[in-house]
């Protein structure tokens, strides 16, 4: 697991990252957002042991980061924003390296650098220079390098940017998989859907400062406010509203379709169905209204002032 | 502690073995290499060969002779040359492309991924340096019968290598002051320059014949090396290399650091003084015992001058001091306050140079300023003695009324100029080498403006006033 607390760093007179609070579970996925020099990569590095914190502390698979520095790297797996590949190396070597910089025997770098490769896709490659790779090649080669000693927990930056639907979709798999075998991960993105669809919490930082934790679902509960239902109706409204139930606010309307909000929908809903009904509306769908970790995302980046950081369960 | 040691020599040669490999992949390396080692040396040869040749017809062999060795040493010095090169390129080079975060993510220590990096980019060159003289070796003694004495042989040999590890050392110390290989390179001339300079040297003693000279040189870069690595070592360290991003000025940053420094928690002058002042000279207490024994080890230096290059017995003679003396002295501008002012400027003038030389020489080249006239003096006194006065009687006469003030207070500049020297080999507990440096500075501008410059102007008094006047009592007639 990974727990922080009050993590902060600075350099000189620049406060990089500020009080972050973090407790993230083993079989858990933390997915970091926030804008570029927010502080998600300073915050890895402290988690990595790269960087030592310039106030509070770390603990990463249980080792101190600073005490344990050595431990600590020994049990993380890093996909780093450059993957930083050597070009003239073919891909084969360059894993058996860094499994023997990992202390592994022979035997067992060759069969699992041999099983990572087969894994993304890159085992006719073995022996070809890196330089001669796509981008998302070399992306699923710098993702089988973090796993390459089977690491406890996974701190991955950008996982899946630059690579097509396919190979997206292959990692992100990847990724449950890892989840389910109780790796604690934490993933830096801009994607939000990726976000969204792994994480089972969400942090967004600004600043360098946590503004907004929490799951998806409390976050989106949090900051947009109760969940909103939409109804498409089998005849146009006519300009006019329909009359609906008190505990039923309207917030959006077409055509043949409106969309509302309700506190308890398990209450309003069947009363929303059976007034539209008495009064000539037959409904054909009722479903929750989509609402995207994006906006989430964009509300608590763009508020004026930082959003207390709030960790919502 | 064996098996510590042995698994980090054996993770560093990991680093090494994939490092080389990469060089061997990469013809830019290889063609200078193999170009260095095999026909540069043929080329040696047929230069050794066209000029024993044309100087033995000007009946000059000795040209000839010393020349032989001389491109011995220069064909085991330029494949090594390449070294420079490969150490900017493994150290910042991966920086810049950011193929070292992978590494500094595993659970490699410092240690092991310096020295890996270190052995890797001196190895190559340094093995194609060895295969070159080899080349020239042969080639020589085919054409000519001419083999180097065993010793010259060990000189050349251990000169290769130290020159290779000063140039690969000096690279990392380059190196983790920029994050591009554009700058390494700029700043790669602070290796070249003084490379440059010890090769002149190295190939004035060559031609000189006085191969015994050629251990103090390897001794002497074997001290700059061991102070280069340990630089290395101090900065090539995860924190200082990610926590550098630009390689921007801030001379506001750099300003406020000294300015803070400098006050410290001080409110008035006098708790400066009694807070600062005081806490800097006792920091820099060992530097103080260091200074000492060096300004006491120029004067024996000097000293031991003396028997071989004597001076005329007239020159050290007591006789001239007399009246005339006085008012020669006053001629000079001595017993004014005009006087006063070319003495005490031209002490701090030398501490400054002293000062400036030392940042770029770890102290040494400072502290060897400071030397100079301790030096003088001994080499004086002991002509003195030679003479057949009393040399106690010399230093108590024109020395000591003055030097009772000035030697120590330049043994206080030579402790802080070594300090601020020696700030970049020694790790600097939670600040970057940046930081470190400039509380040196101002540190070293503490001991100065409180205690050196004013004790200047002191000995400056003296020396105008009351030495000559004390000269005049003790060896006047």
């Amino acid at each position: 697991m990974i727990l922080t607390q009050n993590l902060g760093k600075r350099f000189g007179d620049f406060q990089a990252v500020e009080a972050v609070n973090l407790r993230i579970e083993a079989g858990e996925v933390l997915a970091l957002l926030g804008p570029n020099g927010a502080g998600k990569t300073t915050t890895v590095r402290m988690l990595t042991s790269l960087l030592a914190p310039s106030s509070g502390w770390a603990r990463v698979a249980d080792f101190d980061t600073v005490r344990q520095a050595s431990q600590v790297r020994a049990s993380v797996g890093v996909l780093t924003e450059n993957h930083g590949l050597y070009n003239r190396m073919p891909a084969g070597e360059y894993l058996d390296f860094f499994g023997q910089i990992y202390h592994q025997s022979a035997a067992v770098r060759k069969q699992r650098l041999r099983q990572l490769l087969e894994d993304f896709g890159l085992l006719p490659y073995i022996r070809r220079p890196i330089g001669e790779f796509s981008k998302g090649m070399r992306q699923k080669l710098a993702l089988a390098r973090a796993l390459l000693h089977n690491p406890p927990v996974l701190l991955l930056d950008e996982p899946t940017s630059a690579m097509d639907p396919e190979s997206a979709r292959l990692v992100r798999d990847a990724i449950r998989t890892l989840r389910s075998e109780e790796r604690t991960i934490v993933i830096c993105t801009h994607n939000l859907a990726e976000a969204e669809e792994l994480a089972d919490q969400i942090a967004i930082i600004r600043r360098g400062q946590i503004i907004a934790q929490g799951s998806p679902q409390a976050l989106k509960a949090r900051m947009l406010g109760p969940e909103e239902y939409e109804i498409q109706l089998a005849l146009h409204l006519n300009g006019s509203l329909p009359d609906l139930p008190e505990a039923v606010q309207i917030t959006a309307s077409g055509t043949n379709w409106l969309r509302y909000r309700a506190h308890s929908p398990a209450e309003a809903n069947p009363l929303v169905i059976q007034a539209l009904v008495r009064q000539g509306l037959p409904v054909i769908t009722l479903q929750a209204a989509p609402r995207s970790l994006e906006q989430v995302y964009l509300q608590a980046i763009n508020a004026a002032s930082p959003v207390e950081a709030t960790h919502v369960g | 502690m064996l098996g510590s040691w042995r698994t980090s020599l054996r993770m560093a040669l990991v680093v090494t073995r994939r490092e080389a490999r990469d060089q061997f992949r990469d013809w830019r390396i290889i063609f200078p290499v193999v170009v260095l080692t095999l026909v540069f040396p043929a080329l040696m040869n047929f230069t050794a060969r066209q000029a024993m040749n044309f100087v033995q017809k000007y009946n000059a062999p000795l040209v000839g002779e010393r020349m032989i060795p001389f491109l011995l040493m220069v064909v085991g010095f330029f494949p090594i040359s390449v070294s420079l090169v490969i150490a900017l390129e493994s150290f910042v080079g991966e920086k810049e492309r950011h193929s070292i975060e992978p590494l500094l993510c595993s659970p490699l220590t410092d240690g092991q991924l310096y020295f890996g990096k270190l052995t890797a980019a001196m190895l190559p060159p340094l093995i194609a340096g060895y295969l070159g003289i080899l080349v020239y070796l042969i080639s020589v003694y085919v054409q000519i019968g001419w083999s180097p004495p065993l010793l010259l042989l060990v000189q050349i040999l251990l000169l290769t290598t130290i020159q290779a590890i000063l140039m690969v050392s000096g690279a990392v110390v380059v190196s983790s002051q920029t994050t591009s290989v554009r700058a390494a390179n700029l700043l790669a001339s602070f290796i070249i320059i003084p490379m440059s300079f010890l090769i002149q040297g190295e190939s004035i003693v060559m031609f000189w014949g006085q191969y015994n000279v050629l251990w103090w040189a390897i001794i002497g870069q074997v001290i700059i090396a061991s102070l280069l690595i340990r630089t290395g070592v101090a900065y090539f360290n995860r924190e200082e290399m990610l926590g550098r991003e630009l390689d921007t000025i801030r001379l506001g940053w750099a300003w406020r650091q000294v300015r803070s420094a400098f006050i410290g928690q001080a409110h008035s002058m006098i708790q400066w003084y009694r807070r600062e002042v005081l806490a800097a000279i006792w920091s820099v207490r060992i530097p103080i015992v260091i200074s000492a024994l060096c300004l006491g080890i120029a004067y024996l230096a000097g000293a031991s001058l003396a028997p071989q290059f004597r001076l005329p017995s007239d020159i050290v003679s007591f006789d001239k001091i007399s009246q005339g003396f006085i008012e020669g002295l006053q001629a000079a501008r001595f017993y004014s306050s005009s006087g006063i002012l070319v003495i005490w400027l031209q002490n701090i003038r030398a501490v400054l140079i002293a000062a400036v030389l030392g940042i770029f020489s770890f102290g040494v080249l400072g502290m060897l300023v400071l030397m100079l006239p301790l030096a003088l003096i001994g080499y004086v006194a002991a002509n003195v003695s030679l003479a057949g006065h009393s040399a106690l009687t010399f230093l108590a006469a024109l020395v000591l009324p003055h030097g009772l003030v000035e030697i120590p207070t330049m043994i206080l500049a030579g402790a802080a100029i070594l300090n601020l020297g020696a700030t970049f080999t020694a790790p600097a507990e939670g600040k970057t080498i940046g930081e470190a440096w400039l509380h040196a500075l101002a540190k070293w501008a503490k001991i100065m403006l409180g205690v050196v410059i004013p004790l200047f102007f002191i000995a400056a008094l003296v020396e105008v006033f009351i030495t000559p006047q004390v000269a005049v009592w003790l060896l006047g007639k």
